[in-house]
């Protein structure tokens, strides 16, 4: 095996090996989405906020326009404070709805935004007032079970 | 009480022993890195080395990774159609895959295939006195022999299981998409969701190296160190093959542990 | 001048024997050197003077590998010194170390050819290591060697193409390539048939003569030896039991060197491995 054709090989090895690796950074996993686009923080307060986790979407009209930066509690409200970052091609209005949502029963837990009707937009730093908990299943079958008990009681 | 006192002795003194040449597998790796730049300065005999270990390893950890591909799959469709989850298999196959199964698996191929046969080339070089030779004609064995075939194991094994990666997730869409006939949208579009470059790639990355160079420095330790008869250089072989296996498993745990708590999982 | 006679007389040699230490290449001073607990050599002293071939002989394992490592610094003497050109091998650094290494060159026994490599290109590895030569003077060089040991024909041939004799002669090539001040030879007709024994035996003569180099051929073939080196040492049990020069060897009476040079199978050296009497082996019940 002469060094020209040695060379040869191994630079089709490293060059095919590298671009293994871009592969899978690119169409495997998500370096193209969201990471460098410029975007700004909003802030928002949730009773509960079920399975959502760091880095979760944050859709509107299913499309992912953010993504979940920083899950805090809030000591004196102990509400959960949620920062999100959001793309900045895309503005909300004030009076956005934001709610935790579950795509299907088992899928991944994502912030829902709801655009209200105000002609003012929310800027950098600012908070979403009306927001809207996981549901969290346990509570409904309880309560559910408390409806019927009740039910069972009162048609007695 | 002599035999217990005899067995306890004997254990005390592997014990001893495996730290002692772990003390001296540091030494080595210290002499290696100390010789590197001389061995860069011969880039061919690095690159040579790369064509050896890492070209010469295509054949079977492509089709390994093919075939580990498929059978995830095929495993993983079985598994996840009873919650009605099919939708999420790219995105198993391609976690299984790129997180453990391509550093581990690879790991353990470039192990008995590329490493076994550096230890082997190293030993037989030093029962022919080549590396004696080589000495005393003034020249570092360690900087020539040694060193190029390490760094061609830590160059090597990442690409190698980026390929088994790839591969194996290519052989997960023939099965998932042309055989069993999961949406193809969803087969990519679930996998690209869940699959990030941080920490899932990055991790993936970063354990083929530390294996590579696990790997790399077990086998020429092994055959630098082996004695210079037929024997000495077999038991070499062997030795490299089953300490590198072992080697891999035990950082594959540590490695786990500490990259995959709770990052947002 | 009579061969010493018995294992110490080599410190009963006159004082006028004693070669002037400048005319001297390599010294032993009393060396004593041990593998672990092993005693190899106990008290070796020899000297080697310039431009001579010396060849120390003994049977296998008694240590005459073990000073052509001491002599080349891959090991260190335990006791004692040896001098190369006046300097003590253990005492130097590093970098001198590897400075005097390129004065030597070393015929390792089987010839220790890098295997992944042509014939041309194992003789040009030292040339290429050691010097800032153009490649066709490397190439012009690396003829001319392998020309002198008559394989200038062979130049593109791998090591496991060659047969056992032309192996030997490249690896001396080799030894010989960046000329060096002394070279020495690890049996180098270990294995060999008889042309090709002649041939390096021949080898070895006219290259010390033609390159004024001074060599050391460690050896236990006696025929050969007494035909071309200039002076003998006899190696038993890590001490030097005699010594002389061929003529002296031929006509010695000493029983070392008689059973050595005869080829006999017993006398100093002893044919039974150390053993419970016979008899009593013979009588006994199998355990």
């Amino acid at each position: 095996m002469n060094r020209a054709a040695i060379d040869l090989w191994v630079g089709v090895f490293v060059a095919v090996g590298l671009g293994a690796i871009l592969f899978l950074a690119l169409k495997v996993g998500n370096l193209l989405t969201l990471d460098r686009t410029p975007s700004y923080r909003v802030e928002a307060s949730f009773d509960n906020i079920g399975g959502l986790k760091l880095r979760s979407p944050v859709k509107a009209a299913g499309v992912v326009v953010g993504r979940v930066e920083s899950i805090k509690l809030d000591p004196k409200t102990y509400a959960a404070v949620v920062t999100m970052r959001i793309d900045r091609d895309y503005s909300f209005s004030k009076d956005t709805i934001a709610s935790i949502n579950t795509s299907g029963l088992l899928g991944e837990v994502y912030i829902g935004l709801d655009a209200g009707g105000d002609t003012a937009m929310l800027n950098d730093g600012d908070h979403i007032a009306k927001t809207q908990s996981a549901v969290v299943i346990e509570k409904l079958i309880s309560q559910f079970l408390f409806d019927k008990a009740s039910q069972g009681g009162a048609g007695k | 009480m002599s035999d217990l006192a005899l067995a306890l002795r004997r254990l005390g003194g592997t014990v001893t022993g495996g730290v002692a040449r772990l003390g001296y597998m540091a030494r080595f790796l210290g002499a290696i890195l100390w010789q590197t730049p001389m061995a860069f300065r011969r880039l061919h005999l690095t690159v040579r080395e790369i064509y050896f270990s890492g070209v010469l390893s295509l054949v079977i950890i492509l089709m390994s990774g093919l075939f580990v591909g498929m059978v995830l799959a095929l495993q993983g469709y079985e598994v996840l159609q009873r919650y009605g989850a099919q939708e999420q298999l790219g995105l198993v196959v391609a976690l299984s895959l790129v997180r453990e199964l391509a550093p581990v698996i690879g790991g353990l191929l470039f192990a008995s295939r590329a490493g076994s046969a550096i230890t082997a080339e190293i030993g037989l070089m030093k029962a022919t006195e080549q590396l004696s030779a080589m000495e005393m004609m003034a020249v570092d064995p360690i900087a020539r022999v040694v060193a190029p075939r390490f760094w061609a194991g830590v160059v090597s094994m990442p690409l190698l299981a980026a390929l088994f990666s790839a591969f194996g997730i290519f052989g997960g869409y023939l099965i998932g998409v042309r055989m069993i006939e999961i949406d193809a949208g969803a087969f990519w579009g679930q996998m690209q969701a869940g699959v990030k470059v941080w920490p899932d790639i990055t991790n993936g990355v970063i354990k083929s190296i530390v294996f590579g160079a696990a790997v790399s420095l077990i086998a020429v330790l092994e055959g630098y160190d082996a004695k210079p008869t037929a024997e000495g250089v077999s038991s070499a072989t062997t030795r490299t093959v089953v300490i590198s296996s072992l080697a891999i498993l035990a950082l594959d745990f540590v490695l786990t542990a500490f990259m995959f708590r709770g990052v947002g999982l | 001048m009579p061969v010493a006679a018995t294992a110490d007389s080599h410190a009963t040699l006159s004082p006028t024997r004693r070669l002037d230490p400048a005319a001297a290449a390599i010294e032993l001073v009393d060396v004593s050197f041990s593998y672990d607990t092993r005693p190899i050599l106990r008290g070796i002293t020899m000297t080697v003077p310039r431009g001579k071939i010396v060849a120390i002989m003994g049977a296998s394992g008694s240590g005459k590998t073990t000073i052509l490592r001491l002599i080349g610094g891959q090991l260190k003497p335990k006791k004692g010194k040896v001098l190369v050109g006046g300097q003590s091998v253990s005492d130097l650094e590093p970098d001198a170390l590897y400075a005097l290494r390129r004065k030597f060159g070393m015929l390792f026994q089987f010839g220790a050819l890098f295997t992944d490599m042509t014939v041309f290109e194992n003789i040009a590895f030292p040339m290429r290591e050691h010097t800032e030569l153009t490649e066709s003077m490397i190439r012009d060089l690396v003829l001319m060697k392998l020309d002198a040991v008559g394989l200038r024909g062979a130049a593109q041939l791998m090591p496991s193409e060659l047969s056992g004799g032309m192996g030997r002669r490249v690896a001396l090539a080799r030894a010989i390539a960046l000329d060096p001040m002394l070279v020495m030879y690890d049996e180098p007709f270990a294995g060999l048939d008889p042309i090709s024994l002649a041939v390096v035996g021949q080898l070895i003569r006219r290259l010390n003569d033609a390159l004024g180099i001074t060599s050391i051929v460690v050896t236990h073939d006696v025929y050969e030896s007494l035909k071309i080196v200039d002076y003998l040492y006899f190696v038993s049990e890590g001490k030097i039991v005699a010594s002389g020069t061929p003529d002296e060897v031929r006509a010695s009476s000493d029983p070392f060197v008689r059973q050595f040079v005869d080829g006999q199978p017993d006398g100093p050296v002893r044919f039974h491995y150390p053993a419970p009497p016979y008899h009593k082996a013979l009588l006994a019940d199998v355990e």
